[in-house]
């Protein structure tokens, strides 16, 4: 098994950078694919991590100059690690004016990723840090909860309203009631409701658009859906606030996926990073 | 004590005030011929700094020397001092002098700050005799001595995270390296590990003997850089081998500003750090107390000539067996020289089986100690030690305190 990327370009570090701290801002831990065209940090949606999902997927090529990966067999040609993007973040964030990053998969007093910067300085000799952030590799047998989610069943799709909005929302909301309903029809009208004994409070968006699935979706039920009928879902609320609180880049598309009663699917495209994030329903 | 501070210093004692108070929680104060020294050195007497500004730092510089024969000397408590000085930017805008003088009659020193618009605020503390709080170093004789940029140093200190208790410092021919002290056996295998190479060429002065490598709290270090940056004035490091202390200084025409601060020993850095598990262990001690800590530090205090702080912070490296569960609350401040010429008697040198790393081996018996301050004589018996061995650095820091 063997793994070494370098970056050398400021730009893509200060990109990868941003990735990597929403991420840590996501969950504690989590799971770091590594194959020869993409980077992914998944989460499974099991119990352990609260329901939640995350499938998080970096085009390998828009960030690093060199990228080298022999994976754990030639059919299987990927790595699977299990880490803590904060270690990750922590590492990157002082190593933002480097000359160039290194990543590199060694075995230290365990096995680690190890991250080597050299900073510029005035003298002839670079700054050399070097972060050895501990992993633990994970065995093929358990490859399979890793897996790329399948696009869920939805019944309603429609873009998101401008994140700082929602964000704001949720964070006056979550001082009321833990859980929130997020429902969408195929008008581009999204609600989000709290309801408690003492108060309910509705913040209504309109005119959001709905993402045109073709073949992707699911076109026949889309079609026949009567378009002012509301897909809701009930979510636990922080899990929603900690989404929108990571975010730190306004993506170019930001959609939602609703599946009623079951689970809110979000969506966040960049240039060159693709996040989608799961929120299952509660009763 | 009469003297006066205008301008710009004001913000400069400010500032000391406040890299002092992230030592110890006392402020010794103590009017000299040759300046003003503010010192203070924490709980576990791992950690002691001085501010010296010599009488050019002040407009007005005036010590009496009282009656009593003895110059005077006090100490009090480091945040009422800093209350006084506590908002720093506005200190700089308001403040025109500051003055300080001691009232003897009425046991007060007085700071009066003069500011803008005849504004005058004046702080009347109460303080405590005390004895002099003196750390015995000698910079002169380390055999190493880095001098860098205070923003070289700060850049450094940046990779490592706020909370990360301790730095191990390594140096070679060429190049130093600062890498995290990860303490705990079970947090090793979890830790992250951050190691910044820097070369010689960086440094303003780089003399290197052998190839060392010394541990100490990073927080106390944070301290002196914050002061250090603000003046623009180079550091100077100094250190000999792992268990002699550090100092750290910083020097210009008016002021001296020096932390001493406790190295750990040889044997934790070699337990700790990975890289080091190169180098071939020494063999486990033959008796379990040889890595407490609380004994070392109790002998220690109690041998005063070898009471150092390193001792204090020495042997870290997780031990079976401590039957010594007390606090260095046996809480000895202050000690005379009882036990010298005894502790001289029962050394032994060099453990045979130890790579050479000048230790001191001796037997100690249970002590008793007496304990004198203005006034009061106290003598301590410490809890009934049974009969042992250990094994202490030998440690260039003394502490001497006499009255």
């Amino acid at each position: 098994m063997k793994f070494r990327a370098k970056m050398i370009d400021v730009g893509c570090l200060n990109h990868f950078t941003r990735v990597v701290n929403t991420i840590s801002k996501l969950t504690k831990t989590c799971i770091l694919r590594l194959t020869p065209n993409n980077l992914y940090f998944v989460l499974s949606g099991k119990v352990a991590s609260g329901g939640v999902g995350m499938w998080c997927e970096l085009s390998q090529a828009n960030f690093f100059d060199e990228y080298q990966l022999e994976g754990v067999a030639p059919d299987a040609n990927e790595i699977c690690l299990e880490v803590t993007p904060e270690n990750l973040s922590r590492a990157l964030r002082t190593s933002q004016n480097a000359k160039c990053v290194k990543i590199k998969l060694t075995k230290k007093h365990c096995p680690c990723l190890t991250l080597v910067a050299e900073l510029p300085t005035l003298s002839s000799v670079s700054r050399v840090v070097t972060h050895d952030i501990p992993v633990d590799v994970i065995p093929r047998r358990l490859w399979h909860d890793f897996k790329e989610p399948s696009m869920p069943d939805f019944d309603v799709s429609i873009y998101l309203p401008p994140l700082k909005t929602m964000k704001n929302v949720v964070d006056r909301m979550k001082n009321l009631s833990n859980f929130l309903v997020m429902e969408a029809n195929l008008n581009g009208e999204m609600n989000l409701k709290i309801e408690t004994d003492l108060v309910s409070v509705t913040t209504h968006f309109k005119d959001l658009g709905n993402p045109p699935w073709g073949d992707d979706g699911s076109p026949g039920r889309s079609q026949s859906r009567d378009p002012e009928v509301m897909a809701h879902t009930r979510v636990d609320i922080r899990k929603l606030q900690q989404f929108l609180m990571g975010q730190q880049v306004n993506p170019s598309k930001a959609m939602c996926n609703i599946v009623h009663k079951r689970i809110i699917h979000l969506i966040l495209l960049h240039e060159d990073v693709s996040l989608q994030y799961f929120i299952p329903a509660v009763a | 004590m009469d003297c006066v501070v205008t301008g710009g210093n004001v913000k400069v004692l400010a500032k000391a005030i406040h890299s002092l108070s992230r030592i110890g929680d006392e402020l010794y104060l103590e009017p000299q011929e040759d300046g003003l020294a503010l010192r203070s050195v924490n709980s576990s007497r791992s950690a002691y700094a001085c501010f010296l500004f010599s009488p050019l730092f002040f407009s007005r510089y005036c010590v009496y020397t009282i009656p009593l024969g003895h110059a005077f000397r006090c100490k009090m408590a480091i945040k009422c001092v800093q209350a006084v000085f506590r908002s720093l930017s506005s200190l700089e805008k308001t403040v025109e002098k500051c003055h300080i003088e001691l009232d003897g009659e009425k046991s007060r020193l007085t700071f009066t700050l003069h500011c803008k618009h005849g504004l005058l605020k004046t702080h009347n503390l109460s303080f405590q005799d005390s004895e002099s709080l003196q750390a015995v170093f000698d910079k002169e004789s380390c055999a190493n001595m880095l001098r860098a940029q205070p923003r070289l140093l700060v850049d450094t200190v940046l990779h490592f995270p706020p909370s990360l208790e301790e730095v191990s410092v390594s140096v070679s021919g060429e190049r130093v390296w600062f890498r995290n002290h990860v303490d705990d056996e079970a947090e090793q295998s979890k830790a992250m590990l951050t190691e910044l190479c820097l070369s010689s060429d960086e440094f303003d002065h780089f003399a290197v003997g052998a190839q060392t490598s010394i541990t100490f709290c990073l927080k106390e270090l944070r301290g002196l850089l914050v002061f250090a940056e603000s003046t623009g004035l180079p550091v100077s490091v100094y250190f000999d081998e792992p268990g002699s202390p550090v100092v750290l200084s910083v020097t210009d025409s008016v002021l001296e500003v020096n932390f001493v601060l406790a190295t750990l020993s040889d044997d934790s850095n070699l337990c700790n750090h990975n890289n080091n598990t190169k180098r071939a262990r020494s063999p486990p001690p033959p008796d379990d107390f040889m890595t407490d800590d609380i004994d070392s530090y109790l002998i220690a205090m109690e041998t005063s000539e070898l009471a150092g702080p390193s001792d204090a912070l020495a042997p870290r490296c997780p031990s079976s067996n401590h039957t010594l569960t007390t606090q260095p609350s046996v809480d000895i401040h202050r000690r005379r020289l009882e036990r010298g010429e005894e502790e001289e008697e029962e050394e032994d040198t060099e453990d045979t089986e130890r790579p050479p790393n000048k230790k001191v081996s001796f037997v100690v018996k249970g002590l008793a100690v007496t304990y004198t301050t203005v006034g009061i004589n106290v003598t301590l018996t410490p809890l009934p030690l049974s009969l042992y061995s250990c094994s202490v650095p030998l440690s260039l820091f003394r502490v001497s305190l006499s009255l």
